[in-house]
């Protein structure tokens, strides 16, 4: 294991003093770790939480800031936070309006969120709770924990974010948060397997030649292992699974997102592949991004989100935004 | 409650025994963590239970349950956490237990266990070695073994429930992304459950 480290034990902890030297319009509590707004929440606004295992980074740390999330809690590498972080997070943020826990479809994310939510109400705040699951490539749900939440949760974090800047209620921006974790769908491939400090070594092999297809974002092996492919291959296991999976066509925001080993250059080149299938497929790309939003550590390997987008979505996605991870109009 | 808690103990001891071998069942099917987050976990309960005594076994299983919550974090913490809150919950505010409460309390964990996680037998989880273990234990207690006796029931139950998750399709979890692919590994979470087992027939008969 070659990495930055000092201590595999103290990587999160570190990586969030890291976190509150670099931008000093945030508040970093170390003690519970978690990465609020510098300013506290205006009144009456709804606020945005999130929170998930690190190693995903920009997600969520990187997403909060005017137009975004008011707060996110940071669980271990690729493990959730816990219940009393999220409590915590909550109860500071609340400015009378309630609180959104936005959480990615992990057993373990779920269980905790949920445990936090309940505390939260017996302490008089009112939380509502959008779980997103937009990856294709869990198959049959009913046979599993469900569809992971990947991709569409950056999306979901900037235009539920941009919503409640602009004075959505908690039932209207509930409402939002559902219709877009609906309307997103996403996929991923891995080049490489990825090293979690703590155990030192990588989470699988994955030979020189061979490529796992429909991945997550933790490190954990895909649906299958296939012969590495051309780029223009790779695209279309991206985006058939996809265009297959609902009906996509019309206007869209896409994102290309790299998993955190993936050098941009080769991300731009499979974007230049995606976007013509995508296009075919009657995709109207409305929006895009191309780059490292939603991370799995050093992971070789990209992951194709389409989201549909009508005016409402794009107009809060065309809203200010401030935040380390994603910053326009500002 | 002194057997009670050198349970704890025991159960710290074998998780940092086999935390890389947990690692390694986890790295497989899952997400590589399980055997450092239940090590972090159990170093914070005995640090606890070094630091203060508790009045009763209620008291006490409450700060081992809140306290796995609030520090292992993924899945594990909350089912684990929710065991033994519900375990202390159900033996209540005493200084012992008979085999049949303890049966009880461990019954009312697992029952905490599947309101939290939805994990039926065969789902390739904890649960299948913990339902065998607890059914095996009340088998035991009925035929008029002692707690001992029971302890080594459950554990021998729970060794059949963890190697039976072998050839299983996971179905909830994190393992339950790999579909098929999931058959023919060790489910890490039935492991760690085992150990607990282990933990308790070990301290019964010390």
């Amino acid at each position: 294991m070659k990495k930055f480290i000092n201590d595999p034990g103290n990587v999160l902890a570190e990586a969030l003093s890291g976190v509150a030297a670099a931008h000093p319009d945030l508040r970093v509590d170390p003690v519970n770790r978690i990465i609020y707004r510098g300013e506290p929440t205006r009144q009456g606004k709804v606020a945005l939480i999130s929170g998930g295992g690190s190693g995903h980074e920009p997600l969520h740390g990187g997403f909060v800031g005017p137009g975004m999330l008011d707060a996110a809690c940071a669980g271990e590498v690729f493990t959730s936070p816990t219940p009393d972080q999220m409590l915590e997070a909550t109860k500071v943020v609340d400015a009378g309006a309630g609180v959104l826990h936005i959480v990615k479809n992990y057993t373990g994310d779920v269980l905790n969120f949920e445990m936090a939510a309940e505390l939260a109400e017996a302490e008089g705040v009112r939380v509502a709770s959008v779980v997103v699951n937009d990856d294709v490539a869990v198959e049959d749900s009913t046979w599993t924990a469900g569809r992971r939440g990947v991709g569409t949760t950056v999306l979901l974090e900037k235009i539920v974010g941009a919503a409640a800047e602009e004075g959505y209620d908690l039932d209207a921006v509930v409402a939002l948060a559902q219709r877009i974790n609906a309307a997103g769908r996403s996929m991923g491939v891995a080049l490489t397997s990825c090293t979690v400090p703590a155990a030192g070594k990588p989470t699988f092999d994955l030979p020189e030649d061979e490529m796992e297809v429909g991945v997550g974002i933790h490190g954990e092996p895909g649906r299958h292992r296939v012969p590495l492919a051309s780029a223009k291959e790779i695209a279309a296991m991206l985006v058939d699974p996809i265009v297959n999976d609902f009906d996509a066509g019309g206007p869209a925001i896409v994102m290309l997102n790299g998993l955190g080993g993936t050098p941009i250059i080769e991300l731009y080149l499979m974007y230049g592949e995606v976007a013509p299938l995508l296009e075919a497929a009657g995709v109207t790309i409305e929006r895009c991004l191309v780059g490292n939003y939603i991370t799995s550590l050093d992971m070789a390997g990209c992951s194709l989100t389409v989201l549909k987008a009508d005016d409402e979505l794009l107009r809060l996605w065309d809203a200010p935004v401030r935040t380390s991870g994603l910053r326009w109009g500002v | 409650m002194e057997q009670l808690t050198d349970w704890l103990r025991r159960f710290r001891l074998l998780v940092d025994e086999h935390q890389t071998e947990l690692t390694e069942l986890d790295s497989v099917i899952g997400d590589a963590d399980h055997g450092a987050n239940m090590a972090r976990g159990m170093a914070a309960v005995v640090a606890k239970l070094d630091a203060e005594s508790s009045a009763n076994i209620a008291e006490l299983f409450k700060t081992v349950g809140m306290t796995l919550v609030t520090s292992v974090g993924g899945a594990s913490g909350p089912l684990y956490g929710t065991f033994f809150l519900r375990f202390g919950m159900s033996a209540g505010p005493v200084p012992a237990l008979d085999p049949g409460a303890l049966g009880a309390a461990l019954r009312a964990g697992l029952d905490g266990i599947v309101a939290r996680g939805k994990a039926e037998l065969g789902d390739k989880t904890m649960f299948d070695a913990l339902a065998p273990a607890v059914d095996a234990w009340d088998e035991s207690v009925t035929g008029g073994g002692s707690a001992a006796d029971a302890s080594v029931a459950a554990l021998a139950a729970a060794e059949g429930g963890r190697d039976a998750t072998i050839p299983l399709v996971a179905r909830k979890g994190r393992a339950s992304y790999l579909g098929e692919r999931s058959a023919g590994h060790l489910d890490p979470g039935a492991a760690s459950s085992t150990l607990l087992l282990s933990a308790l027939a070990d301290s019964l008969r010390a």
